[in-house]
């Protein structure tokens, strides 16, 4: 499938062959807009960009992920981050099947500014889904810190971690953004790892667990900081299930692989990329030409056969 | 005459001798640290007790600077800066609490 636009580039390091052996959990596209998955035998499985699902018609569960809209942020890699939300959505709202929900895995806002979340919630809104949010590190930035919480973390434990169930399939939401230390990673704490080793008691092991969380949970570069201190102790709490999906944002660009019966998997930004680890003397912003912004974002670049209406899942390749 | 002008001299000496205090005073305060590419430039700082030392950031994302317990700024946005004033000798280890694998040192002798 290389004509789809697939840049895994340096995540390749990460990614085991096992992915394209088991098909676990299978990519197609990817792009800002989001990332489709869809629950089928258990199996969360990624249809891809909404583009490309759009002609896809999964049957069960179906959920959208988008990640990293920095409403606010205006500087040269995307002057206008409100505005590629304002595209994702509205792909999202021109699928022909609707998704059961959509998670957002943090960084909503640039600077938690009250207005960067009203114009957030103004547009996410627009697509009459449900949404199940973790917050960013970018979302705490209120003097207060406050805002986030008042908005989306009512009902949930801690700095906001909580979780559901959809259609037999358990839902973690955590939180990795707080309370971290000098020179670490992410950081999920004690008081969330003990919660979610009672959250997961006495369930059956067989049933599907997806963990969202803002940080990736594994370490993709900590010289970046990309990777979660205390993940470990959280993936073990969940890899004696059957199938487990984690789901990150923050790096701003796809990265997949597969440990076990554990799938991981990073989502794209709504607003701006990100070097791959070791490419760029930082980790900040990456500023494209303006006709590739929309390319690395994949609002405008999603690559899908027109009249193919079997979209299913197609293997990606994995470079590296 | 002359204790006239001498008391005028002595006074335009003393106030001389006072800019020049102030001025290298302020020039011995005004230090910077940068932040560029999520890092602290220079890293690792060392000043006089009494010092100034003001952080500014050039990255298109926000940082803060955090010594536990010593100081902690708000948010610093594009071209923000904050500053602090050390009044203690020590050695103040700090980091940017939304991306901590930032870190650095003002050494106050």
């Amino acid at each position: 499938m290389s004509e789809f636009d697939h840049d895994h580039g340096e995540s390749g390091r990460n990614h085991s062959p096992g992915l394209s052996r088991r098909r676990v959990l299978e990519c197609m596209t990817w792009a800002g807009t989001g990332v489709l998955w869809t629950i089928s035998g258990g199996v969360p499985r990624s249809l891809g960009l909404v583009d490309s699902a759009m002609a896809a018609a999964p049957a069960g569960l179906s959920f959208l992920q988008i990640s990293d809209s920095h409403v606010g942020f205006d500087k040269p890699a995307n002057p206008n981050a409100l505005g590629t939300l304002e595209e994702a959505i509205a792909r999202i709202n021109a699928m022909p099947a609707r998704p059961s929900f959509m998670i957002h895995t943090g960084d909503i806002t640039h600077l938690s500014k009250a207005a960067e979340f009203d114009n957030a919630e103004r547009i996410i809104s627009q697509a009459k889904l449900d949404v199940h949010y973790v917050p960013g590190e970018h979302d705490f930035l209120d003097e207060d810190v406050k805002l986030y919480r008042e908005r989306y973390g009512r009902g949930a434990k801690g700095a906001g971690w909580y979780s559901f169930d959809a259609n037999g399939v358990h839902f973690i939401g955590l939180v990795n953004v707080v309370d971290l230390k000098a020179g670490g990673l992410g950081n999920l704490g004690a008081e969330q790892l003990a919660w979610l080793e009672d959250d997961l008691k006495g369930r059956s092991r067989s049933t599907p667990i997806v963990v969202f969380a803002h940080i990736p949970l594994w370490t993709v570069y900590p010289e970046w900081g990309w990777g979660t201190e205390d993940g470990a102790r959280a993936l073990e709490y969940v890899k004696g299930f059957g199938s487990v999906t984690v789901l990150n944002g923050h790096i701003h660009q796809v990265m997949q692989k597969v440990e076990g019966n554990v799938t991981f998997h990073t989502a794209r930004s709504t607003a701006f990329p990100q070097p791959a680890p070791g490419t760029a003397p930082s980790p900040g912003p990456m500023k494209v030409a303006d006709d590739k912004l929309r390319g690395l974002l994949g609002v405008a670049s999603i690559n899908f056969k027109p009249g193919d209406q079997r979209l299913a899942i197609i293997d990606t390749p994995l470079q590296g | 005459m002359i204790p006239f002008t001498l008391r005028v001299h002595g006074k335009l000496a003393m106030a001389a001798a006072i800019l020049l205090c102030l001025g290298a005073h302020a020039f011995a305060e005004d230090t910077e640290v940068t932040i560029d590419n999520f890092t602290f430039s220079p890293a690792e700082l060392t000043v006089k007790v009494g010092t100034t030392v003001t952080w500014k950031n050039h990255d298109d994302i926000p940082h803060t600077v955090v010594s536990a317990g010593k100081f902690r700024s708000k948010t610093l946005d594009t071209d923000d800066g904050y500053s602090f004033t050390f009044t203690a000798a020590g050695a103040y280890k700090y980091f940017c609490s939304l991306h901590p694998h930032m870190t650095g040192m003002i050494k106050v002798e």
